[in-house]
């Protein structure tokens, strides 16, 4: 598993990315109540807003990892977005993408980076 | 960056886990370990303690009562000689444009006039209210004590093991009770659209009192976070926000908190701040109107989202001036302003989100049932 500044998780399987926020972005986020998600099929650049996730609090993005293409969505969150803060690192997965080249993985941050990023 | 002050609860605030944020100049919870949500359900169903130390708590005195009560009508256009000893009333201050400068809750206590302003703007009301009425009056600020409010179906319940009179009150009495020891000022009033009370307890006496209450299985701290969804439900407004000094009473749909003895025609008309304009305003229909708005679908429409006549095209009509999720309505809740013409219930309008244009419909406030008890 990776990690973005940004608090998400990427994990790569089967040739696919899978995104996703972490416990400490869920737990600094509070109350999901709100996910929109992008269609399957988008072309997508990193950084460009891919996911808007709104709390009680604030409105806040995830942004694209990678270039590629958005492969499957997790469209259970759009019915059931507390799954966000109820299990942000397993099922409250946002969306699978196909990384157009997925060298910018070894960028990003291992777990023990990531841990120290935060604080923890 | 200033230092934020604290409350007299502040280091309860910590032990129980709050999340903390500076709020008007306060190092103030935002939430606690329960999170919004939960805190906001636990209000609407048993009982929630929130810390409002940082309003402005001012007593007013220095002659009878009817002196002091004509005296304050010169700031508010409120009718506040016809206000009962013990009773309290919703207020405005208004500047000489009519613009609502702050509002407030006043309570007529017998031999003094007691007020609470919003914090945010306590320094500034606290100056006008010396400049206009003193040395005639004496306007004492209380800084040595502490502020809060008990709100929820089992407030009642819960203040009256500490004091049974508490359960005579009705909605918006003022009495001055003994609570765990303290000479509390209660109030049967709120901000949460629920029934409750808030209590003005000495300093030293906050902490004992707040750990009192909530060793009550029914209640939980609450944060500004749940005070928030629970005001916006209730349709009530957030000044600054809903209100400010370019807001008039009558587009702000607070006509009804100016009582006929100060309208066009009563015993008492006018004789306050921007009493014309006010007046006029009340009298020839406002060109716009603070309107409860709900956006189809989940997504929150806050603060700042424009609001269009049509699902594409043209110029802005409106902006939603407050906004989140409801957690009782189970979905977004808004308020806004909108043209007159546009204010009915039930008029469907278009937010713009991200570039989309949502519908939102118009509807009455509030979004979910005052549980008062008159």
């Amino acid at each position: 598993m990776k990690y973005t500044e940004e608090h998400e998780w990427l994990l790569e399987e089967d040739g696919l990315i899978v995104v996703g926020i972490t416990a400490y972005a869920a737990e600094q986020m509070g109350d999901v109540v709100f996910v929109e998600l992008p269609e399957e099929g988008t072309e997508i650049t990193k950084d460009d807003e891919v996911v808007v996730i709104e709390s009680v609090k604030a409105a806040s993005d995830i942004l694209a990892p990678l270039d590629g293409e958005i492969v499957e969505v997790n469209s259970t969150l759009a019915d059931n977005p507390a799954l966000v803060n109820d299990d942000p690192t397993g099922d409250a997965w946002f969306f699978k993408m196909k990384p157009s080249d997925l060298s910018p993985m070894d960028d990003y941050m291992d777990e023990a980076a990531y841990k120290e990023f935060i604080g923890d | 960056m200033t230092d934020l002050l604290r409350t007299p609860l502040h280091a309860l605030h910590l032990e129980l886990g709050g999340k903390m944020v500076g709020f008007a100049g306060y190092d103030m919870p935002v939430q606690f370990p329960a999170g919004i949500m939960a805190e906001h359900t636990h209000t609407r169903q048993k009982a929630g303690l929130f810390d409002v130390s940082h309003m402005g708590q001012v007593v007013i005195s220095g002659a009878d009562w009817e002196a002091l009560a004509t005296a304050f009508e010169t700031l508010v256009p409120m009718d506040v000689l016809g206000l009962k000893e013990g009773r309290q009333r919703y207020g405005l201050f208004t500047d000489e444009t009519g613009g609502i400068t702050d509002d407030l809750m006043f309570a007529n206590r017998g031999d003094h006039l007691f007020v609470v302003v919003n914090a945010a703007c306590k320094d500034q009301d606290i100056a006008h209210m010396k400049s206009a009425l003193e040395p005639a009056l004496d306007v004492a600020p209380v800084t040595d004590r502490a502020l809060l409010a008990l709100q929820g179906p089992a407030a009642e319940n819960v203040l009256s093991k500490l004091a049974p009179e508490a359960a005579g009150m009705k909605f918006m009495d003022v009495k001055t009770l003994m609570l765990d020891g303290a000479e509390c000022w209660v109030s049967r009033s709120g901000y949460t659209g629920e029934d409750g009370y808030e209590i003005s307890v000495p300093s030293e006496h906050a902490e004992s009192l707040a750990r009192c209450l909530l060793d009550h299985d029914d209640v939980l701290p609450i944060g500004l976070g749940a005070r928030d969804s629970l005001r916006l439900e209730a349709g009530l407004c957030l000044y600054g926000h809903d209100i400010d000094t370019t807001t008039l009473p009558a587009e702000a749909s607070l006509t009804w908190a100016i009582q006929k003895a100060r309208r066009q025609g009563g015993a008492r008309e006018g004789g306050f701040p921007g009493a014309e304009a006010v007046l006029s305003q009340m009298q020839d229909g406002p060109a716009r109107k603070r309107v409860g708005l709900r956006p189809e679908g989940r997504a929150p429409m806050r603060e700042g989202v424009e609001l269009f006549a049509e699902d594409a095209g043209g110029e802005p009509v409106g902006t939603i001036t407050s906004g989140g999720f409801g957690p009782t309505v189970g979905g977004p809740v808004a308020m806004g302003y909108v043209p007159a013409d546009k204010a009915e219930p039930g008029t469907v309008l278009y937010g713009e989100l991200r570039g989309k244009r949502l519908p939102v419909t118009v509807s009455a406030m509030p979004f979910v049932a005052a549980n008062f008890k008159r």
